[in-house]
């Protein structure tokens, strides 16, 4: 843009001005309807944010970012009337919804309907006038409830005012509002899955539409904050059976299963016998599992290990899977320093991956978001699930340094230099690759296209700088020592002979493969730890390894893999988002997160 | 020892009472301090939820032994405190108990006890005092009899959430007068109250807005003082918005709108501010819903009332807001079967009513809205006749809102034959109620009324008459009033049955009557009587001379301008008459008088003295040419001449039309 005129300047000016209001009011918008409805999943249902071009009848004009209605029909019967519906059905896990209206022009008589209609209604009609309709009209002030002829129900609106409908999805009611003052409840049970709708009669009708870009003039979170107290009342009398004994009974009996679950013997002991009731598993047991997961969330892995195989012989044995998922966990601990093969050859070891609380806490770790039966299990998955777009990264790490020239060094490059050693020598790397290779064009429009780029130079740079400077890097890998460097590399091979020795007996496993590919990729970057798959070095990961080998050993002494405080609360989540599901909209005011605190 | 009964009285109860009862007074009396405070604590144990053992232990004088106790300066901390929980759990019990207790002088005991610093000795005996002064059987004057009393009060307030929440209890039940708002707020009630509202405890926190809502009814002191009192960096007024939140118990929204809108009617707040049209009417609103409790729908119901009474917009918003007026409705739904039940229903009745008077009073539309809602005149009609004089009185009041209403008039009330019941309620009420039923029947009596008819026929001036001479100046205007409308453009027989009845005595003393209101009614009357020329000529004939005398005295004396104004049409109707004009011609003093207001500075007294002289010229009728030479020998052509240049444009053709009755 060297050299444009002036007025070209001046328009792109006022372009970008508009722009940056836009996204102020996109960010304003989601911050709202954010904060209205934190019940509401938008993967699953997304929020009315604007109406619908394609549902809507001829003689409707959307402008404004499809937020104003206007009509350009000829307006002369009712059989002119012209509906349009929004983009998405009210969420029944908003509890309480609320939108408004604001009447730009009255246009020629005033015949306006403003409120709700199912998918499929006939959009050449005014909402109210027909089955799974429901409209409050501005020239008479009457509501119509799936019918003709409307019910006397409030003031009539003309323009100037601002209307609201708010519909309550746990009683299934709607009222109006008319310039902030409720006009008390117009319908009563609603069906599920309404659309906020519109509809103009005559020339001149415009109306614009605040589904939560702008502050709403009727105070909604008000009336949201009584029903939020009544749910909250409902469920806090709810009651819990008449032998109050045995409740308790069941509470104290939840509360020593996860203090026993997650090993915390003392306190385990010491609730056991304040409360009088027997521990299951003995004290003994308790302790070994308590030291095992120490061990796991420290970051000792190859300790962890060696002692699981002490103490439960048969149990990695039977469980290959298992054992894997800790050897490439121990593999990251050791790129990461931690591990114990390494962490007493390297100069220091880096504090922060080394103290890690010594309490499991899951229900602030990322496993909570997880569903009922497995919590920590899935919450495990996602996780990986979130490194998808990492794929790419090894990719540029194949493409950008297969340099068989680094082969003699000791470091970083060799690790690339054995990795294409080998890849002759077993077709299935073979195919590793060409997986890689789809990954990078798969995932190269995600954001870390620009990251690779600059990582695939980096990398000689960076080997220079930390045989020349090795003490300025906070991070280093394997602790900084040349001897774990190779203890890793020759690790990695084992983990490598280990997952096709896996795949030969088992079959491909997707899982495996993909944990195997993420940990490999650390040693494509430099700095590990800031690269799109450093998450991996995060102690946090080392939650749901912990967690499954605790079930797994659990599992094999016939002990429930879960505590049942967190099948509770995992189900009471599930049940939560089943009742989003079947329309049911008190879910939106009973968070599982509130009761948590 | 006050309390002591009398010999034979207390032989035949203490036969009852049991010898263990005795035997905790008795060891009151022990002479072993350590003995006694066991006795005490004995005592405690033995009359907590037992009211036939508190009875039994008032009966047999353990009351002031305790009390002795208590005050006595030599009694350990520990007796004391324990004297007064006693006391306290006596306190608890029956009514009776809590007579027997005042009857002791509890309250200057406990008072004057209350120097001793021990903070749980203050709060036994503040609990003590605060179940005593909330009972309905003590007298609230108690609490002001001795000065000292209120600021003692104040100063134990801040000692613990306790004493916060017993003080805060003893001022909100005894406030209940202007004279003890004054008190109080003189001796600091709002500065030591308002930082509790923001207290950690809720019973502190109700309590000390439930003051603020007894401190500033209908006080505008009070109120005004409120409006600017800060807590926390916090207006108290959005302290109260914030309490009135739909999370809120509905307790607290209840109370806080309360205190919103005695702040608004005292004036301290505008009735256009968003505090009351956002969020304390839509609140007072909620509080009708079905889904409340009786007692606070009845008070949402009495309390929007009185919000909206004088503000129409407020009336317009509210009959929008959540279908009040349907809502409302349901007020009359309550079942009255039980005798208990019939109390409920008749509160519901009344404050329902109370509320469509206030929403009724000034728009035409929601007087329309109303009277068509369900059986709505119906229930009107029966509630004139409910046997809770309450009830009745918001009936009449409710009808009178709707009176106001010219198509209500010719429909609905005509349909529904109102006038009978009010008739009645008009025969013996007091006079609150007289006030408003007769207020509401000078507008049945208005011109186009169709009620005006049957009620004229049912003997009516009679009863209107015997208003004309109550006490009450409020009765006396309404019943003038009333005759004065039945006048307006009535027949012959109907002026001279009023004349017949009032008596010109009467009339007479009504046009020297003190309230300025009552004259100008009376005046009203003249002047409806006095038109049609027949009708002036035969008044005049008998009644000339009193009436000329009555007008002159009141030109004469020191009145408003509107009923000189008054009066001057009334000798302006006078000069329209055929024989009646002599009374005004022959008068040379009152033709000076009206070339005097001809010349007057108000235009309205001018008009009015132009159209009595233009009567008097007027050609066509006998003897008009002697009246005009008369008239100009006076100098009244020059005054009408100078008076064709007004500038007020009625006054400048007035006279012009005078003027041309001498160029004719």
């Amino acid at each position: 843009m060297s050299g444009p005129s002036s007025g070209c300047g001046l328009f792109m000016s006022v372009v970008v001005h508009g722009d940056s209001a836009l996204n102020e009011q996109e960010k304003e918008l989601n911050q709202r309807l954010r904060r209205l409805y934190p019940a509401v999943n938008e993967q699953e249902t997304p929020l009315p944010r604007s109406w619908s071009p394609k549902d809507k009848f001829s003689y409707i004009g959307l402008s404004q970012n499809n937020l104003r209605v206007h009509y350009k029909g000829h307006g002369k019967t009712p059989k002119d009337a012209a509906s349009v519906r929004a983009t998405h059905p009210i969420p029944a896990a908003c509890g309480v919804y609320y939108f408004e209206v604001k009447i730009i022009s009255k246009g020629r008589d005033g015949y306006m309907g403003i409120g709700l209609s199912a998918q499929g209604v006939n959009m050449n009609r005014l909402p109210g006038w027909d089955k799974h309709s429901y409209g409050y009209h501005g020239d008479d002030g009457h509501s119509f409830c799936s019918s003709g002829t409307g019910q006397p129900y409030g003031p009539t609106f003309t323009t100037g005012d601002v209307i609201g409908c708010c519909v309550n999805l746990i009683n299934n009611t709607c009222f109006y509002t008319k310039n902030g003052h409720s006009l008390g409840i117009a319908f009563t049970d609603l069906p599920p899955n309404l659309y906020p709708t519109v509809g103009l009669q005559t020339p001149g009708e415009v109306v614009d539409a605040n589904f939560g870009q702008h502050p709403f003039v009727f105070d909604i979170e008000d009336y949201m904050s009584e029903w939020r107290t009544k749910i909250q009342a409902q469920i806090d009398h709810f009651p819990v059976g008449e032998r109050e004994g045995e409740w308790q009974a069941m509470l104290q009996k939840m509360v020593a299963s996860y203090l026993v679950h997650h090993s915390y013997c003392a306190t385990a002991e010491a609730f056991a016998k304040s409360t009088d009731q027997a521990v299951q598993e003995e004290l003994a047991s308790i302790k070994n599992r308590q030291n095992i997961q120490k061990l796991v969330l420290s970051g000792r892995m190859g300790e962890a290990i060696e002692t699981t195989q002490q103490l439960y012989p048969s149990l990695l044995e039977s469980n290959p899977d298992l054992l894997f998922m800790l050897k490439v966990r121990q593999f990251i601990e050791m790129v990461n320093g931690t591990d114990s093969e390494v962490r007493c050859l390297g100069g220091r070891s880096p504090k922060s991956q080394d103290s890690y609380p010594d309490s499991p806490c899951p229900f602030s770790s990322p496993t909570h978001k997880s569903s009922c039966t497995q919590v920590s299990l899935t919450g495990f998955e996602s996780n990986c699930c979130n490194g998808v777009s990492s794929s790419k990264a090894p990719a540029s790490a194949h493409s950008g340094k297969t340099c068989p020239s680094s082969l003699a060094g000791g470091d970083l490059g060799s690790m690339n230099g054995t990795h294409s050693q080998q890849q002759p020598s077993t077709s299935e790397v073979d195919m590793e690759v060409d997986h890689f290779t789809n990954g990078t064009t798969e995932s190269s429009s995600n954001g870390f296209l620009n990251g690779s780029s600059t990582h695939g130079v980096e990398p000689e740079d960076c080997d220079t700088d930390m045989e020349v400077e090795p003490a300025q890097f906070k991070r280093q890998l394997c602790g900084g020592s040349q001897v774990a460097i190779e203890k890793m590399i020759h690790f990695g091979r084992e983990l490598q002979s280990l997952s096709e020795h896996l795949r030969r007996e088992r079959g491909k496993n997707a899982t495996n493969r993909k944990m195997l590919r993420d940990a490999f990729s650390l040693l494509a970057y430099s700095d590990p730890w800031s690269s799109p798959v450093g998450y991996q070095l995060d102690s946090i990961q080392r939650e749901p390894v912990c967690s499954t080998l605790n079930s797994a050993i659990l599992e094999t002494y016939n002990l429930p893999k879960q505590p049942p405080l967190a099948q509770a609360v995992g189900q009471a989540a599930q049940c939560l988002s089943l009742m989003a599901r079947t329309g049911i909209g008190s879910c939106a005011f009973a968070s599982v997160d509130d009761y948590l605190h | 020892m006050a309390c002591l009964l009398e010999a034979p009285l207390r032989i035949s109860v203490l036969s009852e009472v049991t010898a263990t009862s005795r035997h905790y007074v008795d060891r009151l009396f022990d002479p072993d301090p350590q003995k006694v405070l066991q006795g005490v604590i004995d005592m405690k144990n033995a009359v907590i939820g037992n009211n036939k053992q508190k009875a039994n232990l008032i009966v047999l004088g353990a009351v002031p032994r305790l009390l002795y106790l208590l005050q006595q300066g030599s009694s350990s901390e520990e007796l004391r405190t324990e004297c007064a929980v006693v006391l306290g759990s006596l306190a608890m019990g029956t009514e009776n108990n809590i007579k027997s207790l005042v009857d002791c002088h509890l309250i200057p005991a406990l008072l004057q006890a209350l120097v001793f610093p021990d903070l749980i000795f203050i709060e036994a005996c503040l609990r003590c005092l605060r179940t005593v002064l909330i009972s309905p059987v003590t007298p609230v004057q108690l609490l002001y009899t001795d000065p000292t009393v209120v600021p003692h009060l104040m100063s134990l307030m801040n000692q613990s959430l306790r004493t916060q929440e017993y003080t805060t209890q003893i001022i909100f039940h005894c406030c209940k007068t202007p004279e003890h708002q004054t008190v109080l707020f003189n001796h600091g009630a709002i500065q030591n109250i308002a930082p509790l509202l923001i207290s950690t405890s809720y019973k502190v926190r109700i309590q000390a807005l439930k003051c603020f809502s007894v401190l500033a009814y209908e006080n505008t002191q009070v109120s005004l003082t409120l409006v600017n009192v800060i807590v926390n960096g916090e207006l108290l007024s959005s302290i109260f918005v914030r309490m009135m939140q739909r999370d809120k118990p509905i307790e607290m929204q209840l109370t806080a709108a309360k205190c919103l809108t005695y702040m608004c009617r005292a004036g301290a707040i505008r009735t256009d501010d968003c505090c009351i049209v956002l969020k304390t009417l839509p609140c007072l609103v909620r509080m009708c819903s079905k889904e409340h409790l009786l007692e606070q729908r009845v008070e949402g119901a009495e309390t929007l009332a009185f919000l909206l009474e004088p503000d129409v917009e407020l009336q317009r918003i509210a009959s929008i807001t959540d279908q009040l007026v349907a809502m409302l409705a349901d007020y009359f739904k309550y079942p009255s079967s039980l005798d208990h039940d019939l109390k409920h229903a008749h509160e519901l009745r009344q404050a329902a009513f109370k509320l469509y008077a206030s929403l009724g009073s000034n728009d035409e539309d929601i007087r329309k809205k109303i009277t068509e809602t369900e059986n709505m005149m119906d229930r009107i009609v029966s509630g004139l006749s409910e046997s809770s004089i309450k009830v009745r009185l918001a009936a009449v009041r409710c009808l009178h809102s709707l009176s106001r209403s010219v198509q209500q008039l010719r429909t609905s009330f005509h349909d529904h034959a109102v006038w009978k019941p009010l008739m009645k309620l008009l025969q013996n009420a007091p006079d609150e109620v007289l006030v408003m039923a007769s207020s509401t029947l000078c507008n049945l009596l208005l011109e186009f009324s169709p009620s005006k008819e049957p009620i004229l026929e049912s003997g009516v001036i009679d009863l209107l008459c015997s208003l004309t001479h109550s006490e009450s100046p409020a009765l006396r205007v309404n019943g003038i009033w009333a005759l004065m409308n039945m006048a307006f453009q009535g027949d012959q027989k109907v002026k001279m049955e009023i004349l017949q009845s009032l008596g010109t005595e009467q009339l007479f003393c009504l046009l020297s009557d003190t309230d300025p209101n009552v004259l100008m009614k009376t005046l009203g009357l003249l002047r409806n009587l006095l038109s049609t020329r027949p009708h002036i000529d035969q008044i005049m004939s008998t009644h000339g001379k009193q009436i000329m005398q009555a007008v002159t005295l009141i030109l004469e004396g020191d009145h408003s301008m509107e009923i000189k104004e008054q009066t001057i049409c009334i000798l302006a109707n006078i000069a329209d008459g055929s024989t009646a004009k002599d009374l005004i011609m022959t008068n040379d003093d009152m033709l000076q008088k009206m070339k005097y207001y001809m010349g007057h500075s108000n235009v309205k007294l001018q008009l009015a003295a132009t159209y009595c002289i233009s009567n008097l010229i007027w050609n066509e009728e006998d003897g008009s040419q002697a009246r005009q030479d008369k008239l100009r020998e006076m100098g009244f052509v020059d005054v009408l001449h100078k008076l064709t240049q007004a500038l007020d444009p009625n006054l400048c053709d007035r006279a012009k039309t005078a003027m041309q009755q001498y160029l004719a």
